[in-house]
């Protein structure tokens, strides 16, 4: 077991999911709220990575973080070295590949907020903004808590966005599913066996938590709705 | 269509109350209904008091308040309360829903779930510190009597707390004016009534125009200073309760208020000396005495009446004014609430006559009796078919 790409891979997942929250908040509440006629073009955007091969998804992240990208020679010229091939590269990486995870039960639970309770918000003197703090996020907790955990299990599981964007550098891009992968090619199968049957446990606890918090636990604050479902149940 | 029942009497407004309380509408809107699409196209002043939205669901009622709330743009005119333009097509001019400062009480009510009562009724006063928000919060749970509730949320209190609540939470921020769309729709006649006497005290020290949606007929009478009635969209009448409620002459009118009794009938006869006619009912060899209208012997015309204004007799009665004195018998009685309809086969066309309990048990109703049914000739409402 190798425990040092364990904890990296852990530290990666937590970064990328706790991110996700502020940047994928705002891209949900846009797509909810949003009427521009365009808006459908956006959400296929957000979901491709579902779809896409994440070698397809990383090819494009290395070439846009490379040097010969504007961004990849802007972060050059501040930090001294490229983005490919580092931890934070990963994250930029994982961010990209994890966001539909995170958006897609955000925008599903602020859609599910009854719109006459905004417009009560409204004739009540409160702002948009306001009325999304104080009624829809805090009536979207089961959705916030299901995109933090998907994303997170999401971003443990990758692999050939990792591989394409970081490389396979020993506590810096190497992750646990990486590591499987060099085991399996060492023919080192019992070392294989260990790992990935550590990465399944943990997958496992986490989606059993979102689910079983869907089902039983957010029912004890009147937010008895499964929210990874896209609609608006009662 | 349109008709103007009344030359619509302003209610007289105390010299107290300040005059800039007016809600002025004058809007066009396009909207949708299971029906089609429709063109609300209205025009009144509300003064402070209530003024009651009479119309079948459809008729535009909701669509009105929304667009007062801001909630949804008129397609074009002006929305103005104590000379404040909110929305002003020309002008270009459409602020808010969030700073226009105007109760609305949804017809689901709209409680925040995740709150408790008071946190709820607390909601629309964040611009105040936290004292002065409890202090006043607390005054207005007290004038509603839900002060025990406090700490409740609405899942875990009644239908009619509710409806205090959500009464309660737009009340305590003090609007300039109140929209109320259906709020007393599913309460029991009791709990009706306390809430009326705490919204009719609480407006007697605001004095603000409150506009309260309903289909309900007795809504109108126990709350009404003016009634606005809305068929399609638009306004077909416009008055005091009493003279839109009982004289229509729109037959859509005649429906919206509840006229039990619809007879389609022919005119026999017209009796100009005395002010009256007679006509016969399709569907029996029955003629009825009614008001003389603008009308000639054989066209058709529909009389409504309601079944509260006719009597039942089990004898036949001498000595009467009322001119109609129609001789059947009792079908069926069903009793609503403390109400007994008694059908009534008068020679092939059924009545519905309203009897009390008292009545039903001191004349021994029952199917199969003898019965003679007595209508007035005023009670006789004439529309055009």
């Amino acid at each position: 077991m190798n425990w040092e790409a364990f904890w990296l891979t852990v530290r990666l997942a937590a970064v990328v999911s706790a991110l996700l929250i502020f940047i994928g908040i705002p891209i949900a509440y846009w797509l909810t709220y949003s009427r521009w006629r365009w808006k459908f073009l956006v959400e296929a955007a957000v979901a491709l990575p579902i779809v896409l091969p994440p070698t397809v998804l990383g090819f494009y992240v290395l070439v846009a973080l490379g040097s010969r990208s504007p961004l990849g020679r802007w972060w050059e010229s501040l930090t001294g070295h490229t983005l490919a091939f580092t931890f934070e590269g990963l994250v930029i990486g994982s961010l990209l590949y994890s966001l539909p995870f995170a958006v897609q039960p955000f925008a599903a639970s602020f859609g599910a907020v009854e719109p006459s309770l905004l417009a009560a918000s409204a004739s009540l003197g409160h702002s948009p903004v306001q009325t999304f703090r104080r009624i829809v996020l805090p009536l979207s907790k089961a959705g916030l808590v299901t995109g933090f955990a998907l994303s997170f299990a999401h971003t443990l599981g990758e692999f050939g966005v990792v591989l394409m964007v970081g490389g396979n550098i020993p506590g810096v891009t190497r992750t646990t599913s990486i590591d499987i992968y060099d085991q399996v090619q060492a023919a080192n199968y019992s070392s294989a066996n260990q790992t990935a049957l550590v990465l399944l446990v943990i997958s496992f606890l986490v989606l059993s938590v979102v689910y079983g918090l869907n089902r039983y636990g957010l029912n004890r604050f009147g937010l008895n709705r499964r929210l990874w479902a896209v609609g608006p149940w009662k | 269509m349109e008709v103007r029942i009344a030359p619509a009497p302003q209610p007289a407004v105390p010299p107290s109350a300040p005059i800039s309380s007016e809600l002025e509408v004058r809007i066009r809107k396009r909207f949708p209904n299971p029906e089609g699409s429709f063109n609300l196209n209205v025009h009144f002043r509300a003064l402070a008091g209530f003024t009651i939205v009479f119309g079948a669901s459809g008729a535009g009622k909701t669509t009105l308040l929304d667009c007062i709330a801001g909630l949804t743009e008129p397609d074009e005119g002006r929305i103005a309360v104590g000379g404040e333009d909110f929305y002003d097509s020309e002008k270009k001019r459409n602020v808010a829903a969030w700073k226009r400062r105007i109760g609305y009480v949804h017809q689901d009510l709209a409680l925040f779930p995740h709150l408790t009562a008071e946190e709820n009724v607390e909601y629309g006063l964040s611009a105040l510190n936290a004292t002065e928000r409890r202090t006043r919060s607390r005054e207005m749970l007290q004038a509603f009597r839900i002060e025990h509730l406090r700490d409740r949320r609405p899942a875990q209190i009644s239908g009619g707390e509710r409806q205090r609540v959500a009464l309660a939470r737009a009340l305590v921020t003090e609007p300039r004016a109140l929209l109320l769309d259906e709020p007393l729709a599913a309460l029991d006649r009791p709990t009706k009534s306390l809430i009326v006497g705490d919204l009719r005290r609480w407006n007697q020290n605001h004095r603000v125009p409150i506009l309260f949606v309903t289909h309900n007929g007795e809504e109108v009478f126990a709350l009404g200073d003016e009634v606005i009635m809305l068929d399609a969209g638009r306004i077909v009448a416009q008055g005091r309760p009493h003279e839109v409620m009982r004289a229509p002459r729109l037959e859509t009118v005649a429906h919206l208020s509840g006229f039990e009794n619809i007879f389609d009938t022919t005119v026999l006869a017209l009796h100009e000396s005395r002010g009256t006619m007679t006509c016969r009912l399709e569907k029996g060899e029955v003629d009825l005495e009614t008001p003389l209208v603008r009308a000639e012997v054989g066209s058709r015309l529909r009389v409504g009446v309601r079944a509260g204004d006719l009597l039942l007799a089990t004898a036949e009665p001498h000595g009467l004014s009322a001119r109609n004195i129609l001789p059947g018998t009792i079908r069926r009685l069903v009793q609503r609430d403390v109400i007994v309809s008694a059908m009534v086969d008068c020679g092939g066309t059924e009545f519905e006559v309203h009897v009390t309990l008292a009545a039903r048990d001191a004349l021994g109703l029952g199917p199969g009796k003898s019965v003679w049914v007595v209508v007035k000739t005023h009670s006789c409402h004439l529309m055009g078919v």
